[in-house]
């Protein structure tokens, strides 16, 4: 039986959140930790998560296993299990709504600032603006972010700044655009960046690196980001 | 958004290149101090080097550089921890005081500074 200790809040009914423990029968299979929340919820119909596609595309279900923030349906249990024990919490940092649902808000509106669209003023081609396979290249390593928000609810400079910090997801997007070049916003984008903390929040410390779902790394496009900003204004 | 007041030079990649800049210096600084006392030096010979005027340059730059990479850090620090999110209304103040002491630490360092180094 696998120990599972989950944070439940219900702000209805509970003056404040508390940890419960669940045994679970996990037939000695190595599931998935949302196959262990769906066993979970069979039991206990109260206990509230978001899920969608159960396999790792929508980056509903992000959540944070035994300290490490990543996407439940993809999580094996050899993975994410320490001593026969998985404490399920909310991403951190965010305000909960209910279990392990969070409200996303903070997260959407920095994403919101670094515009994340493609910009062109040019008049339009008859039939598409192309691209070389080597400029398309550049994309890679970028387009895939699901916005899970795994990485920024890992970030410290989210959790103390969230309103003026843009977070690694958000500045993955950012450069994922300021890369792109049928993209003629650049000037604009990088001159909404240069203040002390959209991007400059970030040390480094690739936390964000360390728990993407999708093997992305919003500190290498940060880095980026730098570079642009110093090369144009040096 | 607002702009800080209190940030070294108002802007994110200003700050960040001080901070970078201002560490090579101090790296430079130390290694030289760091090899001269390893080399051995008596008191005339380190009365000697310190008479100089390029070695007085040299500690004045890094002793500015000590303070800006300092205020730069700092700021940073105050910026996350020092907070009306994490403290409350009080985070706000504290701040500012923190920020307040900083400076003047910084400033009367940098002042004494100069004196040690010209024998004011």
């Amino acid at each position: 039986m696998l120990q599972v200790s989950i944070y439940r809040y219900n702000p209805e009914t509970d003056a404040e959140p508390y940890m419960q423990d669940v045994q679970v029968d996990t037939g000695g299979k190595d599931l998935m930790v949302l196959d262990v929340m769906e066993l979970i919820k069979a039991e206990d119909a109260t206990v509230v998560y978001r899920r969608s596609c159960r396999e790792g595309v929508c980056g509903s279900d992000g959540v944070n296993m035994n300290g490490i923030n990543g996407l439940a349906c993809v999580t094996p249990l050899s993975k994410a299990v320490r001593k026969n024990k998985l404490v399920l919490r909310p991403l951190p940092g965010l305000p909960v709504i209910r279990d392990l649902v969070v409200d996303m808000s903070l997260f959407y509106a920095q994403y919101e600032k670094v515009q994340p669209y493609l910009q062109n003023h040019t008049p339009a081609p008859a039939i598409e603006r192309l691209q070389t396979p080597e400029e398309r290249e550049k994309l890679d390593g970028l387009y895939e972010c699901i916005l899970c928000a795994c990485c920024s609810t890992a970030c410290p400079s989210f959790w103390w700044n969230p309103e003026r910090f843009i977070g690694p997801a958000g500045l993955l997007q950012a450069y994922r655009f300021l890369a792109d070049t049928r993209d003629t916003a650049t000037e604009e984008r990088l001159a909404r960046l240069d203040d002390p903390f959209s991007v400059f929040r970030c040390h480094g410390i690739q936390n964000c690196v360390n728990v993407c779902p999708k093997g992305l790394n919003p500190t290498r496009a940060i880095g980026h980001i730098r570079s642009m900003l110093l090369s144009r204004a040096t | 958004m607002v702009t800080p007041v209190t940030s070294l030079g108002r802007s994110g990649l200003y700050d960040w290149f001080v901070q970078r800049a201002s560490a090579v210096i101090l790296l430079a600084y130390f290694l030289f101090v760091g090899w001269t006392l390893v080399c051995g030096v008596d008191y005339e010979a380190w009365d000697a080097l310190f008479s100089q005027t390029w070695m007085r340059v040299f500690s004045l730059l890094a002793l500015v550089s000590l303070c800006a990479h300092a205020w730069v850090g700092l700021w940073a620090v105050f910026t996350d921890y020092l907070t009306e999110r994490m403290l409350g209304a009080a985070g706000n103040a504290l701040r500012l005081l923190a920020e307040a002491v900083s400076a003047i630490i910084m400033f009367t360092y940098f002042v004494w500074g100069i004196q040690i180094l010209w024998g004011l």
